[in-house]
C-alpha cells in the first residue's frame, strides 16, 4: 500500500517535471530553430523572458524524482543507474550545459559570446530531455536486469528506446511550443502568437506520429507491454490522443484559453498510461515490483509524509512564482543595467496600478510574502524591450 | 561497529573503480562546495546590503544588493546544475552506497528537496522582481531563500553527518528491517557538523565579498562603494568567525571521542597513549613524522584538558581499516585551523581598531589580509572537507561499509572522469570570466556616471553599447 503510494509519488514528481522542466528544455528546442541572428531575435527573447525566473524552480523536480526513486526503490534505482550510466551521463551533461549556457547567456552582451553560450543552451537542450527517453524507453522494454553490474550500450540503443528519446525531444518541444503561444497571446504579439502557434501544431503531429510509431515496434519487440498499453491503460492512451487532437484545433481556431492545460494532460496522460501499464512491476522483466525494491516501510511512510510537507510549502510558492510570472512581474531585463540608475529614491513605493486581491489569495499563508504587492506593471510590448544592452543582437 | 573481515575482502575484490570514482567525486563535491557556500550564505548578505539600503537610504549599499543579486543569478545557476551532477553521481558513482542505504539517507535528501524548491522558487522571485515589487515586499521576497539555504544545508549536511555517525537503523541479513527518521536526521556527528559547515558557508560568502573589495581597495579604489562592499561581507564574516573557531574545537573533541581513527590521523597518534604531543605541520612517513613542529602534552590538554589524558591511536584498529594517507588528513586539518586563526586574527584587528579609533585599520597588511580572506577561507573550507572524507576513509558508511563496496562497477569511471574535469575546467572559468566581465561593467558605469557632474544625466546604453562592442 504504501510502496503504491510511493510509485504514485514518483510518477507525480516525473509528470510534474515533464510538464514544467520538460518546457524549459523544449524551449532550447526553439531558440536552436529560430534562424539566424535577426530573424530570431523575437522568438528567442520571448523564449528568454519566459523561462529565466522559473527554470531552476521547474529544474528541481528531477532532484526531487531522483531522491525519491533512490529512497523509496533503492535496489531499481542502484540497477537503473548501473546498467544505464552511459546516457545518464550524457543527460546530465546536457542539464549542466544548458543551465549554464543559458545563465551565461543573460549576462553575456558581446553578440559572439552570446551566439556561442546561446548555442550550448540550445543544443544540450536536446540532450537532456533525448537521453532521458531513451532510458525511460530502455527501462520500459525491460533492458535493465535487476542486479545490473556493468553499464550496457544495448539496453538504450533498441529501436524502441531510441524513438522514445525522439519522443521526448518532440514532446518538449511540444510543450514549450504551446506555452509560448500562450505567452505571446497574453503579451498582444500577433506574430509571435502565430509563429508558436505553428510550430505547437507541428509539434503535435509530431508527436504524435512518434507515439504511434513507438506503440507498432511495441507490438513486435514487447507485446506484452503492448498488450498492457491498449489493455488496462487504454482510457489514458485515449485521453492523451483527445488532448492531442483538442489542442491541435484550439490552436486551429486560435482559441488560447485553457490550451496549456489541455497539452499539459496529454503529456501526463502518456507518462501514467506508462505507469498504469507497468504497476506493480517496476523494472520490467524481473521480478523487481514497487513492493520489493528494497525500502523498509518506516522509510515509505517518513516519505509520504515529505511529499506531504513538500506539496503544504511548495505548491503556494510555485503559484505565487507562477503568479507574478503571468502577470509580467518578473522580467530578465532589468537586472542587468540598472545598477548605474539604482538608488533609493526610485524604489520608494509608488501608488499601487493593480488589483491584487488574487494574487494575495494565492499567497494566503505564507507569512513571507503576504505583504508582496506590486509597484507598478509594465506592459512593453517584447520589440520594445529587446534591451539595447542585453540583446544587441 | 562492524569490523568483519568478509568486508575487507569483497573490497579487495571490487577495487576496480573506487579511485576514479573518488576523484571525480572529490572533484565534482569540491567544485560544488563553493557554490552551496554561495548559495546558502550569498542571499542573507544580499539582503543585509539591501538592507541597510532600504532602512537608512543608503544608496551604495543599495547598488551593492542590486549588483550581488546579479552575480547571484549566474552562481545559483552554476550551483544548480553542479548540484544535479551530485545527485546523479549518488547512484551514478556510488550505486552500492544506496543499494544498501539509499533507503536510510535518502530521507534527510527528501527534506533537502523541500528546501531546494523554495530556495529556487523565491531565487526566481527575488532575482527578477527588482523595481516590480514594492522595495520591502522585494526584501521579503528574499528572506525564504536565506532561511531554505540554512535548512536545505543542515539537510544535506546531515547526510554526511549520518555516514560518519551512522544510526537510526536496524539491519537484519544485510536488508534495512526499520528506520527512525528522527535518529538519521539527527545522528551523533550532526550537532558539530551542521553548524560548522553552515558557519563555514557564511564565512566563504562573507569573506569572497571582502576579498574582491578588499583587492579593489588595493588598487586604489578607495571609494564608499568599496569601503562598503568589504564592510558588508567582512562584518558578519570576521563575527562569525569565533563562533566558528569554538564549534570546530567541539568538533574535533568530539571526532577524538566518535572516530578516533580518524582523530589520530588529523593529529598524528599512531599508538594509543597519554601525554600525547600535538604537532604542527610535518609528514608522516614510515613512523617518522619529518619538519613538524611538536607541542609536548598538548593533544592531551586538547582533548580531555589535562596531559594525562588516554588520546586513541590508529594502532587500535588493523591496517586495512586505517586512512591510507594519514599526511595529507593531517596537514589539511592544520591549514583549515592555521587558515581559521588567520581570520580571526584580521577580525580581531579590525575590532580592536574600530573600538579605539572608530575607522578601518590603515596598514596594507591588514588590506592584504582583506584581499586574501575569501580565497584563505575557500581553501580552509575544502580542507575541512578533505579531513572528514579523507579521515573516513576506507569506509563510506563508517564501520559499516567501504568505499570499495559503494564504488559502481559500470566500467566507465575514467571515461566520465576525464569528461567531468574537461567540463568543470570550461565551467569553472566560464563562471569567473562572466562575473569579472560583470564587475568591469559595472566599474565602467560608475566611471561613466561620475564623468559629468554638471552634464545631462548619462545614459546607462551608452555603456551597454560600447560593452556590445557596436
Amino acid at each position: 500500500m504504501a510502496a503504491d503510494a510511493l510509485g504514485a509519488i514518483l510518477l507525480t514528481g516525473v509528470t510534474l517535471y515533464a510538464v514544467l522542466g520538460g518546457a524549459d528544455f523544449g524551449g532550447g528546442l526553439w531558440d536552436l530553430l529560430a534562424g539566424t541572428t535577426r530573424r530570431g531575435r523575437a522568438p528567442r527573447t520571448l523564449i528568454d523572458e519566459s523561462i529565466t525566473p522559473v527554470w531552476e524552480a521547474n529544474h528541481v523536480w528531477l532532484i526531487f524524482d531522483l531522491v525519491i526513486f533512490w529512497t523509496a526503490f533503492p535496489h531499481a534505482f542502484a540497477a537503473v543507474m548501473t546498467a544505464l550510466a552511459l546516457p545518464l551521463w550524457l543527460a546530465v551533461g546536457g542539464i549542466v550545459l544548458r543551465g549554464a549556457g543559458f545563465a551565461f547567456r543573460q549576462e553575456l552582451t558581446r553578440l559572439p559570446w552570446q551566439r556561442a553560450t546561446g548555442v550550448t543552451f540550445a543544443f544540450s537542450s536536446l540532450l537532456t530531455p533525448f537521453f532521458m527517453g531513451t532510458v525511460v524507453g530502455a527501462v520500459a522494454t525491460g533492458a535493465v536486469p535487476a542486479n545490473a553490474s556493468h553499464a550496457s550500450l544495448a539496453a538504450w540503443t533498441s529501436p524502441t528506446a531510441l524513438l522514445g528519446g525522439f519522443a521526448f525531444v518532440t514532446a518538449c518541444g511540444y510543450l514549450a511550443a504551446v506555452y509560448l503561444t500562450k505567452e505571446a497571446h497574453s503579451r498582444g504579439d500577433r506574430r509571435m502568437q502565430a509563429y508558436f502557434t505553428r510550430r505547437a501544431q507541428a509539434a503535435a503531429i509530431v508527436a504524435g506520429a512518434l507515439s504511434l510509431a513507438g506503440l507498432a515496434t511495441l507490438h513486435g519487440s514487447d507485446p506484452a507491454l503492448y498488450a498492457r498499453l491498449t489493455g488496462r491503460a487504454l482510457p489514458l492512451v485515449v485521453v492523451a490522443g483527445v488532448c492531442g487532437v483538442v489542442v491541435l484545433a484550439l490552436l486551429t481556431v486560435g482559441r488560447i484559453r485553457g490550451v496549456r492545460i489541455v497539452a499539459a494532460l496529454g503529456v501526463a496522460a502518456v507518462i501514467w498510461g506508462w505507469g498504469v501499464a507497468q504497476y506493480p512491476v517496476l523494472l520490467p522483466g524481473t521480478t523487481v515490483t514497487l513492493s520489493n525494491a528494497g525500502a523498509p516501510h518506516d522509510t515509505l511512510v517518513a516519505l509520504v509524509v515529505v511529499f506531504i510537507a513538500a506539496l503544504v510549502l511548495v505548491v503556494p510558492s510555485f503559484t505565487l512564482l507562477f503568479t507574478l510570472q503571468s502577470r509580467h512581474l518578473l522580467s530578465a531585463g532589468q537586472n542587468g543595467t540598472a545598477p548605474a540608475t539604482a538608488s533609493v529614491a526610485q524604489t520608494r513605493p509608488r501608488p499601487h496600478e493593480e488589483q491584487t486581491s488574487g494574487m494575495r489569495a494565492a499567497v494566503l499563508g505564507l507569512v513571507a510574502v503576504v505583504a508582496l504587492t506590486p509597484r507598478r506593471r509594465r506592459h512593453t510590448a517584447p520589440h520594445d524591450r529587446t534591451d539595447t544592452h542585453r540583446r544587441s543582437r | 561497529m562492524i569490523h568483519s573481515g568478509q568486508v575487507t575482502l569483497l573490497a579487495a575484490a571490487q577495487v576496480g573503480d573506487v579511485v576514479p570514482a573518488r576523484a571525480q567525486m572529490a572533484a565534482t563535491l569540491g567544485f560544488h562546495i563553493i557554490l552551496a557556500c554561495l548559495g546558502i550564505a550569498l542571499p542573507s548578505i544580499v539582503l543585509l546590503a539591501e538592507f541597510v539600503g532600504l532602512r537608512r537610504g543608503n544608496e551604495v549599499a543599495m547598488r551593492l544588493a542590486r549588483r550581488w543579486s546579479q552575480a547571484m543569478g549566474v552562481t545559483v545557476a552554476v550551483g544548480a546544475v553542479t548540484g544535479t551532477v551530485l545527485s546523479f553521481e549518488m547512484g551514478l558513482l556510488w550505486p552500492g552506497l544506496l543499494r544498501q542505504y539509499g533507503a536510510v539517507l535518502g530521507l534527510p535528501f527528501g527534506l533537502e528537496g523541500i528546501f531546494f524548491f523554495l530556495e529556487a522558487i523565491f531565487t526566481g522571485i527575488y532575482l527578477w522582481s527588482w523595481d516590480r515589487l514594492r522595495p520591502w515586499a522585494h526584501w521579503w521576497s528574499g528572506v525564504p531563500i536565506a532561511v531554505s539555504g540554512i535548512f536545505g544545508a543542515m539537510s544535506v549536511v546531515a547526510v554526511n553527518a549520518w555516514m560518519n555517525q551512522p544510526g537510526g537503523f536496524t539491519q537484519r541479513g544485510g536488508q534495512i528491517t526499520s528506520v527512525d527518521p528522527w535518529q538519521v536526521f539527527f545522528n551523533h556527528a550532526a550537532p558539530y557538523e551542521m553548524p560548522h559547515m553552515i558557519l563555514a558557508a557564511y564565512m566563504v560568502a562573507g569573506f569572497i565579498v571582502a576579498g574582491i573589495y578588499a583587492a579593489g581597495i588595493l588598487r586604489g579604489r578607495r571609494d564608499r562603494y568599496h569601503y562598503t562592499g568589504f564592510a558588508l561581507g567582512f562584518v558578519p564574516a570576521a563575527v562569525l568567525t569565533p563562533l566558528q573557531m569554538f564549534v570546530g574545537d567541539t568538533a574535533a573533541r568530539s571526532i577524538a571521542h566518535d572516530q578516533p581513527v580518524k582523530f589520530a590521523a588529523m593529529e598524528y597518534v599512531p599508538q594509543t597513549s597519554r601525554q600525547v604531543p600535538e604537532w604542527l605541520a610535518g609528514v608522516y612517513v614510515n613512523g617518522h613524522i619529518y619538519g613538524g613542529l611538536k607541542i609536548p602534552y598538548m593533544d592531551s590538554l586538547l582533548v580531555g584538558f589535562g596531559p594525562g589524558t588516554r588520546v586513541t591511536g590508529w594502532d587500535s584498529v588493523p591496517p586495512a581499516d586505517r586512512p591510507p594517507v594519514v599526511w595529507l588528513i593531517h596537514l589539511c586539518f592544520d591549514v583549515m585551523v592555521g587558515l581559521g586563526s588567520l581570520l580571526l586574527l584580521a577580525g580581531l584587528w579590525a575590532a580592536w581598531t574600530w573600538w579605539r579609533r572608530r575607522r578601518w585599520p590603515r596598514p596594507l597588511l591588514f588590506w592584504l589580509l582583506g584581499a586574501v580572506s575569501g580565497l584563505a577561507a575557500i581553501v580552509a573550507m575544502e580542507c575541512g572537507w578533505v579531513v572528514t572524507e579523507e579521515g573516513r576513509q576506507p569506509w563510506v558508511v563508517y564501520g559499516l561499509q567501504t568505499t570499495a563496496q559503494a564504488a559502481t562497477t559500470n566500467g566507465g569511471v575514467l571515461a566520465s572522469l576525464s569528461l567531468v574535469i574537461v567540463m568543470y575546467a570550461v565551467l569553472g572559468t566560464a563562471t569567473i570570466a562572466v562575473l569579472r566581465m560583470l564587475a568591469r561593467r559595472w566599474r565602467r558605469s560608475d566611471a561613466v556616471a561620475s564623468a559629468v557632474p554638471y552634464g545631462p544625466p548619462a545614459v546607462p546604453q551608452d555603456l551597454t553599447t560600447d560593452e556590445a562592442g557596436l
